[in-house]
């Protein structure tokens, strides 16, 4: 019985010959990848059978590379006993001798899945090292002043820059529109009732006790919070934050203090910005539908008492704390791999905003009970 | 394979990064079934060099022919028939070393997928690397990571193997069993091997020719058998080379 096995013309040819109790497989032509490619599928076949002996007849073969030779010995394997192997050239034997070591079985399988429970540790783990990360924060705090040399300064600047000045054009545009939609919005219901002039009311209490300070941390976590975990992540991948470990530099006070610190200047200032281009926009729409600007003055001031403000001003504060430290221990918590800086970005931007969020509903629940 | 078309053409190849010339005029052949080696000091130009062989950096002026093939006029893409390591290894980090290996099967020949696996476990075994399939790039050591470059490279069985630094990093033991890896595809497959080394025992063990190329000359200072370069060449930077003396001059450190 005879069969080829389809190859292309001029290419490697396999013919396979069943006679009693063995089976030969005559290669014929260049065993190279294309052929490789082309006689696998029918090689491994007519391989699988254990109960004839095999024999692999290579007279016919010009030529072999280790792509072919690995399709001579995966049919061995397959044939699960060693086949005779005939009439091979003294290169292709040369060839197949090279191969043979190096296609020894597969050590070692592919490690499995997460498991659930390994899921579950894995979280618990990490709120563990959140808790540790915040310890070594206050440490870290707690020591700065002995170890002011650490702290530079002028990372202080660059950060507050990055994270502040430039997010300026952001923070007023934001804070414009935010006061157009708002106005509009409101104005449309309130005019039913003669009640135009309270959206200035209604505007500058939303704007100045929640919207500024929120808006303002949802722009640092997306801006800074995900440029602080990259920053420290690639130097983590770089082995840079190594390096600094063997100078007996400490991350903490070196690369996340002054991101805190800046972070948290930059926060309150951006928020007044905020508030301000908030208040600006309301103003506009309500001066476009008749209002004159002193009464939206008037009301605004009217509506805003001190504490309003610098309620919001906290806010900030704390917002912008937790984002730089949300967005720092994201960096120092990069894994390994050009995916990791990345996912460290991810976390930031995700977790900043979450904390931002809750801490908004715990400092609600704060002020109301102060009576503020 | 014809005796007569070198595998490797190059003619007055010239290289400048903005008013820096980094060499002129270097011009030499690769033969078919040769290994040849690329020397020089660091900051030369080698890889430099190197990538002009291959199609990533048109030459200022003078031509490369591979395969028979003009690397910057040809529509014919010459560039699956030659195996490139890079000299940082270019391992795609977000693969496993065996998917590394079979990602230039999978691209480029109709094997299937066990057909892959397969092959990628050869190459993997040729570098010694059978048992670290499985590792992620971030998990192996500088060197492993050097040997699944060169793995990779080896993929698809190409006529040509352009190696840059393959054993930097290697201890001499495991870089010893690469010179003899290289010597074995090339007797067994009659590949050309193309190899950028520093390794004075590598270079004397493996390479029939060799070309050195200098800094401060701005090209090439010397080419043939490196044995006899080694015996008589009377530059005195390839002599120092062979020699390991330092060389004094304006940029380098005397008593280092
Ligand atoms: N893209 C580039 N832009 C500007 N200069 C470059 C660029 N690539 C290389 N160079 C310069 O060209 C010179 C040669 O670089 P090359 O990488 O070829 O050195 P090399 O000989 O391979 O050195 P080594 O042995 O250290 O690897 C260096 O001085 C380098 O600064
Ligand atoms: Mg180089």
């Amino acid at each position: 019985m005879t069969h080829p096995a389809a190859a292309p013309a001029g290419a490697a040819s396999l013919t396979v010959r069943a006679h009693g109790n063995t089976v030969a497989l005559c290669f014929a032509g260049r065993l190279d990848v294309p052929a490789a490619a082309a006689l696998w599928p029918a090689t491994l076949h007519a391989a699988g059978d254990p109960s004839r002996e095999l024999v692999l007849d290579l007279s016919a073969v010009q030529a072999c590379d280790t792509a072919g030779a690995t399709l001579l010995l995966e049919a061995e394997r397959a044939h699960g006993r060693a086949a005779r192997i005939i009439g091979a050239e003294a290169r292709v034997a040369a060839v197949l001798a090279l191969v043979r070591p190096a296609n020894a079985a597969p050590a070692g399988q592919p490690a499995p899945a997460l498991r659930l429970a390994d899921r579950l540790r894995a979280v618990w783990r990490s709120a563990g090292d959140g808790l540790a990360f915040l310890g070594e924060l206050m440490l870290a705090f707690a020591r700065a002043p002995l170890r002011l040399r650490m702290l530079r300064w002028a990372d202080v600047l660059r950060a507050a820059d990055e994270a502040g000045v430039r997010a300026v054009p952001l923070v007023l545009l934001l804070g414009v529109l935010i006061g157009l939609i708002l106005a509009f919005q409101s104005l449309v219901p309130m005019q039913r009732f003669g009640a135009d002039i309270y959206v200035a009311n209604l505007v500058a209490l939303g704007v100045v006790r929640e919207l500024g300070p929120l808006l303002t941390a949802m722009v640092l976590a997306g801006r800074s919070g995900s440029a602080f975990a990259a920053e420290i992540g690639t130097m983590k991948v770089n082995q840079e934050l190594d390096a600094l470990a063997t100078m007996g530099v400490d991350a903490m006070t070196m690369l996340v203090l002054p991101r805190l610190l800046a972070a948290t200047v930059m926060m309150p200032v951006l928020t007044v910005l905020m508030d301000f281009a908030g208040l600006v926009g309301m103003a506009l729409v309500l001066t476009g539908f008749g209002v004159p600007p002193v009464v939206v003055l008037h009301q605004v001031a009217a509506a805003l008492v001190p504490l309003d403000f610098t309620g919001g001003l906290f806010k900030a504060c704390v917002f912008g704390l937790a984002v730089a430290a949300i967005g720092c221990r994201a960096g120092l918590a990069t894994g390994v791999g050009p995916r990791a800086v990345g996912q460290a970005a991810t976390s930031a931007v995700v977790g900043g905003i979450i904390a931002t969020i809750m801490l908004d509903g715990v400092l609600a629940v704060l002020y109301n009970r102060l009576g503020w | 394979m014809s005796g007569v078309a070198p595998i490797i053409d190059a003619t007055g190849l010239r290289q400048a990064f903005g008013s820096r010339v980094i060499f002129s005029d270097v011009s030499f052949t690769v033969q078919a079934g040769e290994v040849f080696a690329i020397l020089g000091g660091s900051g030369c130009g080698k890889s430099v060099l190197m990538r002009q062989m291959i199609g990533l950096l048109p030459p200022l002026a003078g031509s490369v022919r591979v395969l028979g093939q003009d690397m910057y006029a040809g529509a014919a893409d010459i560039r699956t028939r030659i195996g490139v390591m890079f000299q940082a290894g270019a391992l795609f980090g977000s693969m496993t070393l065996l998917e590394n290996v079979m990602l230039p099967l999978e691209l480029l020949s109709d094997l299937p997928y066990a057909a892959r696996v397969a092959v990628a476990r050869v190459k993997l075994g040729l570098v010694g690397l059978a048992d670290s399939a499985g590792k992620m790039p971030s998990e192996i050591s500088g060197g492993m990571a050097k040997r699944a470059a060169i793995a990779r490279a080896m993929a698809l069985d190409p006529p040509l193997l352009l190696l840059d630094e393959p054993s930097a990093g290697l201890d001499p033991i495991t870089s010893a069993g690469l010179d003899r890896l290289i010597l074995e595809l090339r007797d067994e497959l009659g590949i050309t091997v193309v190899v950028v080394t520093h390794e004075l025992a590598s270079i004397l063990a493996i390479a029939d020719r060799c070309l050195m190329l200098d800094a401060s000359a701005g090209g090439v200072i010397a080419q043939g058998d490196p044995r006899l370069l080694a015996a008589e060449c009377a530059h005195p930077t390839v002599r120092a080379f062979f020699h390991r003396e330092a060389v004094a001059g304006p940029s380098r450190t005397r008593g280092a």
